[in-house]
């Protein structure tokens, strides 16, 4: 697979200069240990943390890739995450909490579909609808306070481990996974494309472009289902108003950070998985190496700053130049510059 | 003269958009620019007003030679430009509108008063009632011409083009619009002007110029210009060489009842009108008629991309759902469209994958076609039609625009299917690909067996492959022609007018 490899290569070489610029920081950042029968350290919080956004991340680059986008998706995991808790609490069991949970994400994602394939809404305008409702009908679910509950079954989705890693963790791997073999060993992956980058040339060939558009919402629905499982579980309780806040747009970053189009096209899931992972390190990094927390923000934008700047494609030719007459000064930036010039 | 232009010339890669094209514009004259699409009248257009930048040629604006870089600058220079979409701002009012760019200021702001005088006096003399101060998306598109025109006359001054201006206008605005150029030529503006109605050409034209693939056809006076002539100038002829190909024609096809496709009374309103149309095994059905005449509707009706409202398709199977693109591949048609940059090629994917694409549609998402056989059918379509590709992974978007249309063909060759329709399939590509796509449709049709409908612009072309023509004009299907009725001059006639198409041919 040494295509896909060249097509990550640029996050994968991004995340290692962002590891590296937190170590600088903070030196203790890459160590991991093994206490009480699970792996601790800022790398596996990084894998653990990240859960939310690299499963919205997910769901997000099959939408993006048919030039659309989902706001939605932070509102459906507090939706989701509302009927976890509620389900849960008014004594359901394990099984169904999820399957209400799921149900919802996938409810959200035909709604968001359905405005966005049958009846023609800009994908921005009809995920904003429910991007507004969403935490109000979550609010409904919740009454308005804070959900919480005691099942230990439902909170090791948050906080529990298998073989020392932590079950966030390996759900967005396993998504990951699962979702890129699908669309990469049927033909979902070519049929996705071929919608976002000419939906009208796609449908006269015959592509059923309305059903695979209703499709990638609920996948991204679906996703964000988990995520909110993963929240809730965490914190033992359902929060209708924090619960999600924001995340869209951090997943909208992880999938732009990935290298793919909001143009639609071209996707790839992986590098919009390691997009949400630089995020997560960025975030992370910045809480370990103990800059006074007014600063966060503004570090992390920054950040965020150069690292679109140098996967633009109008800069990569002035890069590429510019190495070439001062090849081998070995700057904290040229790591990061070299691979953009790729 | 007032405006002329020697011997210009712009190549698109694999095109030859304009071929030393020489055009005179007089004072006080209007003069219509004719061709069908891809004849490169826009392209004309746009390397006079410079959109684009021309590869050579001469451009003279009072005898002075100049070579404008930007649409800003032909304005300064004179020339102003008014499109078949208004390029106003329908939120501000006229009056903001008219004096865009240079509103009169007054201590620092906009003085509104002097605006409005100003934009009044500019208005002055269209005939118009309108008040300026309302905004300009709230009158009809016809008052938003004018307002336009009478911008781009303030700003310019000297030659004034208009690109399909009559396209959305009623008969009553038509007029309304003709009145404002007859008044702009008698006061010494050159006025040029695109348009596809013949009709409006004889009312408002001293003079007309036809492009035909890229080359000037004939410059003429409209008075003495016989309509006939003109549509033969628009679509092209070598009668002579004609007459001779349509002689070795094959013998008339295998008898109606033999035909295996029947549309009865197929036809969506504001599309097309209901026709009836057979089609036999292996028989090439040409559809002649200028553009807008209802043969790309024709064409989109029958694949389902508009679907039918009223009618009826049968095989010999049974009744055949057309109800959308998916359901007309499922009934074994095939649909290459005139717009392949919009409506055929997905640029971005590679050759492979777009020759894949339908087949793989087809099948549906959850079986893939194996790499292997993606590779085969490539490689096989790449030989077999001559695509000009480095290799089969080069995005389809990066190929010339003949070898996207082969890709397009090869896209349906794949799927075999038994009823294929070209809309244009030879539209804007060089000679050699176009011979080869001829010699193609014949392949497919006596080889294969396949229904081809074949709609193009160029009589040769239909003369040369089709076993028969249909004529569309006014949205109908009005005339029919078969074996050695198959002429252009015959095909023209029926274009032409009602009253001089061949009595003998069934209407449908």
């Amino acid at each position: 697979m040494p295509q896909v490899f060249r097509r990550i290569l640029p996050q994968v070489l991004t995340l290692l200069a962002v590891i590296l610029l937190v170590s600088l920081v903070f030196p203790g950042f890459v160590q991991i240990d093994f206490e009480r029968g699970r792996l601790v350290g800022p790398i596996i919080d990084v894998l653990k943390r990240g859960a939310p956004v690299a499963l919205l991340a997910v769901g997000m680059t099959l939408v993006i890739a048919t030039r659309g986008i989902d706001l939605s998706v932070g509102a459906t995991m507090a939706i989701s995450g509302a009927c976890a808790a509620w389900a849960i609490s008014s004594g359901y069991g394990l099984i169904p909490a999820l399957a209400a949970a799921i149900a919802a994400g996938i409810l959200s994602g035909l709604w968001n579909g359905t405005l966005v394939a049958v009846f023609g809404i800009q994908p921005i305008v009809a995920t904003l609808i429910l991007m507004t409702a969403g935490r109000g009908l979550a609010q409904l679910i919740t009454e308005g306070r804070i959900l919480t509950f005691s099942h230990d079954g439902l909170a090791f989705f948050g906080s529990g481990t298998i073989l020392g890693l932590p079950v966030p963790a390996l759900i967005w791997c396993v998504a990951a996974v699962l979702f890129a073999l699908l669309v990469r060993r049927t033909a979902l992956g070519l049929l996705i494309e071929a919608i976002g980058i000419n939906r009208r040339a796609s449908t006269i060939a015959g592509i059923n472009s309305r059903v695979l558009l209703v499709a990638v919402y609920v996948a991204s629905g679906f996703c964000a289902a988990w995520a909110g499982i993963i929240a809730t579980a965490d914190i033992r309780g359902a929060d209708a108003n924090n619960s999600g806040l924001w995340l869209e747009l951090d997943a909208i970053l992880a999938v732009v950070i990935g290298g793919n189009s909001l143009m639609g096209g071209r996707f790839s899931i992986a590098a919009s998985v390691l997009g949400a992972l630089i995020i997560q390190t960025i975030d992370t990094g910045i809480l370990l190496a103990g800059f006074p927390s007014e600063f966060n923000l503004v570090i992390k934008a920054t950040l965020v700053i150069v690292i679109l700047v140098l996967q633009s494609p109008n800069l990569a030719p002035h890069l590429a130049r510019a190495l070439r007459i001062s090849r081998g000064a070995p700057l904290v930036g040229s790591s990061a510059a070299r691979e953009a010039g790729e | 003269m007032l405006l002329t232009i020697r011997s210009l010339t712009k190549t698109f890669p694999g095109t030859l958009a304009l071929d030393a094209v020489d055009f005179d514009l007089a004072a006080g004259e209007a003069h219509a620019l004719l061709g069908e699409n891809g004849a490169g009248k826009s392209t004309l257009i746009k390397c006079l007003t410079g959109a684009y930048a021309r590869d050579s040629g001469n451009l003279h604006l009072d005898g002075a030679p100049i070579s404008p870089a930007s649409t800003l600058e032909a304005q300064e220079l004179g020339i102003g430009t008014v499109y078949q979409e208004v390029n106003l701002l329908p939120n501000l009012t006229v009056a903001e509108n008219l004096t865009f760019g240079r509103q009169p200021v007054r201590f620092g702001m906009i003085g509104q008063r002097a605006m409005r005088r100003q934009a009044e006096e500019l208005l002055s003399g269209y005939g118009l009632d309108v008040d300026v101060r309302r905004d300009l998306g709230s009158y009809s598109v016809a008052v938003q011409q004018i307002v336009a025109i009478a911008r781009a006359v303030a700003l310019s001054g000297k030659v004034l083009i208009l690109d399909e201006p009559t396209a959305s206008l009623d008969a009553r605005e038509t007029e309304m619009l003709f009145d404002v150029m007859r008044k702009l030529r008698d006061r010494g503006l050159g006025v040029v002007f695109i348009s596809h109605f013949l009709d409006q050409v004889y009312e408002i034209a001293d003079r007309v110029t036809v492009l035909r693939n890229g080359k000037r056809i004939v410059t003429e006076e409209t008075a003495g210009l016989d309509r006939l002539r003109l549509i033969e100038h628009m679509l092209g002829r070598e009668l002579e060489a004609q007459t001779a190909e349509g002689a070795q024609q094959p013998a008339e096809p295998a008898d109606p009842s033999a035909r295996e496709l029947h549309f009865e009374g197929i036809g969506r309103r504001g599309k097309i009108e209901p026709f009836d149309l057979s089609v036999g095994r292996g028989e090439v059905v040409g559809l002649a008629g200028l553009l807008g005449s209802g043969r790309t509707e024709t064409a989109e009706v029958l694949f389902g991309v508009h679907p039918a409202q009223v009618g009826t398709a049968r095989a010999p199977e049974g009744a055949l759902d057309l109800s959308s693109p998916r359901a007309a591949i499922a009934a074994g048609f095939g649909f290459a469209p005139e717009d392949r940059k919009t409506d055929g090629i997905v640029a971005d994917l590679s050759v492979r994958e777009n020759i894949a694409l339908a087949l793989q549609a087809r099948r549906g998402w959850s079986r893939p076609l194996p790499r292997a056989e993606q590779n085969r059918l490539a490689d096989e379509y790449i030989r077999r039609l001559d695509i000009r590709t480095s290799d089969a992974e080069k995005a389809v978007g990066d190929l010339s625009g003949g070898n996207q249309q082969k890709v397009v063909l090869a896209r349906w060759l794949a799927m075999n299917p038994r009823f294929l329709i070209l809309d244009e399939p030879t539209r804007g590509i060089d000679v050699g690909a176009h011979a080869e796509i001829l010699r193609l449709i014949e392949e497919v049709t006596r080889r294969d067996g396949m229904s081809v409908l074949v709609i193009s612009s160029e009589l040769e072309e239909l003369v040369a492959v089709a076993d028969r023509v249909i004529v569309v004009r006014d949205r109908s299907h009005v005339a029919e022609f078969t074996g050695a009725d198959i002429a252009p001059d015959r095909i023209m006639r029926a274009i032409a007018a009602p009253d001089v198409a061949a009595p003998d041919e069934e209407a449908a």
